[in-house]
């Protein structure tokens, strides 16, 4: 896929939660350009950060007990230091949001039609007649069969794979630049998910939209990413163009992630776990935040020294001391 | 909504005592608490008067050094009353709120454990005494029982049960599907056994917020029966019947009407304190209160 | 809909049926024979007989009930014991007092609540969240009789602004019904404009935690329409619960203040008649009160329908 100028630039951001137990580091300096047309996914388990992260370029974060540092530069504007007026001005107008569980994501008392006309009608000044009609080619353009009636219903009315076709939809409404989906497949069956992701490249395409793809699955990425953020604890910990990373993987946490995706014809059957819980946020390790359940933890630096992200091969970049062996890089 | 990691694990009873220390006004209510339980044992001691010796010559006088809060229309002073009539208020909240306890629930457990047809029969007689309001049941039960202290007891008791039989019911059928009670089940233990041993003590949080929230409630209940001459009787002092005679006297003697009433006040709000600071700590889905506070007018 | 409303008005015919019971019970409750215990010690043998028929007491139990009903059922309450009066008409002119007190109390418990626990849960954690929580916890911990008391004190002893008591008919005086309503519904409006400040509070609180309010603010909506559009509308299911719960107490729970205001409603009539031990007019003012209580939470059942779309199409 052809890639464009940079769209969005994001540089050092870091989000801390005040927590009882003192301030909780969820994102710690994460720093990366996203390009018009690209497919950026950020990979992590839960707890990684990578949700927060994307929550903080237009600053849904509640604060307090957040707080949002760093740099968020979405056509030479700082969304940071924008005030709330302006910053409006950019959520769901230039920067659309999908988020998963649609279910709750959803709000019960408003009709479907509602919540797609709202942004519409804010954002572009439709009238309301003009914003219904723009709702029903929306639905129409997601799948969804019969827009019209299903603009007149409530959310709890439809099946989940219709809702996060409904979520989809909102989040497109106003043709953003910039799409973020936040594990928009994960509470649907495969064969939803393959459609929901054929869905949102389509459009994509047609769109010239920049996505970044929010998972857990490494196996959902191979298909659609151009390039990979893998997040653990808060730091990005390898970065590079998808093909790369299946091919020539460099961080044993991201070795790990692979190592435990289910093998095709051995359906379900998980070869290799990490072992141990991810990182408290509020407690983070010394050193590198992997180390405690790192397997190659040899460099006595693993313990007190955060690796830098350097560049290993072009746009390859890790957070690890430790070689990983060729035959290791799969 | 944030995918942050969950601290790990600590024990349950340290949990909750953190939350409550770190609960300001809980703490107030807890030590108001305290020094109203040592009022209530020690009443006669602490009052520097007696509560019940008339003093005609020095009736109605102002709050003054020898009366901080005056005296009243038969110039009984009014702090050592107050004082002496804690023990009152506090033994009819704690002997009716354990009288809706124990039978609360006891129904709770039983409905929400054998579900079914026994759950239906009892939760609908629950919402039938439900129907009633709460001051209005215990003026009801109270004409057909008589007046007094102890069936005052008895009425406010009564009029609190369901909504512990509620809040028990509740909290059983989401710990009934869980996997230790089932396992108990499927290894053979019996109905009574398993309630007993496995359901009550995970259904405890909800319980105890309840308790504490209901013992300001039977306390406003109590005064508000005193008040209407149907709960404790002369001359035995109790802060709602000092209400009822400050009646006649507010306008010349402010302090009659005053001091006991800001006594139930402290008393009741610092059960309420403790009750919030409790759910918040125990009962974080706030269950308890909804029908609680409802059920208070 | 109408399965859940026809299951809703099921429900409430049984808890009906169920309170007719225990209120009829009540009084074959009272030990020895409730006439003799009414009547008291000096009386007419012939008025003693005559109640004694009226009220079919040599029937059995079962048998009294239904007759009881039945007649209920087409608006005989019996007579009093005291005046031979018939308990409907007795019961029912006190009826506009007790709706006119509760109604006005609701409305000003409302009037406080729905700002106040709109401001402090949208601004909470401030200044004003915690003073708008302070005075709540002090208004849910005061006794209504007491706050009464304090509010004749100063407003109609002190600064002689309104009647301490009585009670005027807006037919004849609506400025003079008015002025005696302030008062009472002032005793009973803040108190429950605390509870139910505490309440909207929540409401609001629980809402604007939610995803979908997330994902309103997502779409670049301004504060106004998200609060308004998206938080409130959710908050609003629960609230018409609990306000709804509040008439219902209030339309039966306000004795101690109807008494003090010597407020010619409901409660006071059943106060009046347990002091009196005329049980016919007592059962008949608490079924009309539980009945009441229980028809609120029926409306409100399916008011939160209307409010609550997943409940609509169930």
């Amino acid at each position: 896929m052809s890639t464009g100028d940079v769209v969005l630039s994001v540089r050092d951001l870091r989000v801390t939660f005040g927590t009882a137990r003192g301030p909780a580091r969820v994102v710690e300096g994460v720093s990366y350009d996203l390009h018009a047309g690209e497919t950026l996914a950020i990979v992590g388990e839960s707890g990684s950060g990578k949700s927060v992260s994307t929550l903080a370029l237009t600053r849904l974060i509640p604060e307090p007990p957040g707080r949002v540092e760093g740099e968020v530069v979405l056509a030479g504007q700082d969304l940071l230091t924008l005030p709330p007026g302006a910053l409006r001005k950019v959520r769901g107008r230039r920067i659309g949001m999908i988020f998963q569980d649609p279910m709750t994501s959803l709000n019960p008392v408003l009709t479907v039609g509602r919540q797609v006309t709202e942004g519409l009608e804010h954002h572009l000044g439709l009238s309301e007649k003009d914003a219904r009609r723009r709702a029903r080619e929306l639905l129409d353009l997601v799948g969804i069969p019969d827009p019209e009636r299903r603009l007149g219903e409530y959310p709890h009315q439809l099946s989940g794979g219709m809702r996060q076709r409904v979520m989809i939809a909102i989040g497109l409404a106003c043709e953003p630049e910039v799409l973020v989906a936040d594990e928009a497949t994960t509470a649907l069956d495969v064969t939803i998910q393959a459609q929901i992701v054929e869905l949102v490249q389509r459009l994509q395409a047609e769109l010239g939209m920049a996505v970044i793809w929010i998972t857990h699955d490494l196996g959902v990425v191979a298909g659609i990413a151009d390039r990979v953020l893998v997040m653990y604890g808060g730091r990005v910990l390898e970065e590079a163009a998808a093909d790369d990373l299946y091919a020539d993987t460099r961080h044993p946490y991201t070795a790990g992630l692979l190592a435990s995706l289910p093998v095709v014809g051995e359906a379900g059957r998980r070869l290799v776990s990490i072992t141990g819980l991810p990182p408290d946020p509020v407690d983070l390790p010394p050193g590198c935040v992997f180390h405690p359940r790192c397997p190659h933890r040899d460099d006595p630096r693993c313990a007190t020294e955060l690796p830098p992200l350097r560049e290993v091969a072009p746009g390859h970049r890790v957070a690890c001391f430790y070689e990983l062996p060729a035959e290791a890089r799969r | 909504m944030t995918d942050v990691a969950l601290p790990p694990h600590r024990s349950r009873t340290r949990d909750v005592l953190g939350v409550l220390s770190k609960n300001r006004l809980a703490i107030v209510g807890l030590v108001v608490l305290l020094l109203l339980g040592v009022v209530a044992l020690f009443g006669e001691w602490l009052a520097p008067h007696s509560p019940t010796r008339t003093n005609i010559p020095n009736r109605l006088e102002p709050p003054s050094l020898t009366h901080p809060f005056g005296t009243d229309e038969l110039g009984r002073d009014i702090l050592s009353r107050v004082l002496v009539a804690a023990r009152v208020s506090l033994q009819v909240g704690f002997i009716a709120v354990g009288l809706s306890l124990a039978v609360g629930v006891t129904i709770g457990l039983v409905a929400g454990y054998y579900g079914r047809f026994v759950d239906t029969a009892l939760m609908r007689f629950m919402d039938m005494v439900f129907a009633f309001p709460a001051i209005l049941l215990a003026i009801a039960i109270l004409a057909v029982l008589g007046p007094g202290i102890r069936n005052a007891m008895i009425a406010i008791g009564i009029v609190y049960t369901p909504i512990f039989a509620r809040v028990t019911r509740g909290s059983v059928l989401s710990v009934r599907e869980e996997d230790y009670v089932r396992a108990s089940r499927s290894v053979g233990a019996s109905g009574p056994r398993i309630i007993v041993r496995h359901v009550l003590p995970n259904v405890m949080g909800p319980i105890i917020v309840q308790t504490s929230l209901s013992l300001a409630f039977a306390i406003l209940s109590e005064a508000a029966l005193s008040f209407l001459g149907l709960g404790v009787q002369p001359p035995d002092p109790a802060w709602g019947r000092m209400l009822a005679e400050a009646r006649g006297f507010v306008r010349v003697a402010w302090w009659m009407g005053v001091f006991p009433g800001l006594a139930i006040v402290v008393t009741v709000m610092a059960f309420n304190l403790l009750g919030d600071g409790l759910r918040d700590a125990l009962d974080p889905r706030q269950k308890s209160v909804i029908e609680s506070r409802g059920h208070l007018l | 809909m109408s399965g859940y409303v026809v299951r809703r008005v099921g429900q409430a015919v049984v808890v009906m049926l169920g309170v007719s019971v225990i209120v009829f019970l009540l009084v074959h409750l009272v030990p020895g024979d409730p006439i003799r215990r009414s009547l008291g010690t000096r009386f007419d043998p012939h008025v003693y007989q005559l109640l004694y028929e009226r009220a079919g007491f040599d029937q059995p139990l079962y048998r009294q009930y239904v007759t009881w009903l039945g007649n209920a059922l087409q608006g005989d309450l019996g007579v009093s014991f005291r005046t031979g009066r018939p308990v409907r008409g007795m019961v029912l002119e006190r009826l506009p007092a007790t709706m006119s007190l509760a109604f006005a109390a609701l409305f000003i418990g409302l009037v406080i609540a729905l700002p106040a626990g709109i401001i402090s849960a949208v601004r909470s954690g401030s200044r004003t969240d915690y003073s708008v929580s302070a005075l709540s916890q002090v208004g849910v911990s005061i006794p209504d009789f007491w706050w009464a008391i304090m509010l004749i004190l100063l407003f109609s002893l002190t600064l002689g602004w309104l009647p301490p008591s009585g009670y005027k008919s807006p037919l004849e005086s609506p400025v003079g019904f008015l002025r005696h309503l302030t008062l009472p519904a002032l005793s009973v409006g803040l108190i429950s404009g605390s509870i139910l400040t505490r309440f909207v509070r929540a409401a609001m609180l629980d809402a604007l935690h939610r995803d979908y309010t997330r994902t309103a603010r997502s779409k670049g909506l301004p504060e106004r329409v998200v609060i308004n559009r998206h938080v409130l509308r959710n908050a609003l299911v629960p609230i018409v619960t609990v306000a709804g719960l509040q008439l219902g107490f209030l339309l039966g729970g306000v004795v101690v203040v109807e008494v003090i205001f010597a407020w010619p409603g409901l409660g006071r009539l059943a106060y009046d008649a347990v002091l009196r031990r005329d049980y016919p007019v007592l059962q008949g003012a608490v079924l009309l009160v539980a009945l009441s209580f229980v028809v609120i939470n029926l409306l409100v059942d399916l008011l939160y329908a209307r409010l609550d779309p997943r409940i609509r199409y169930e």
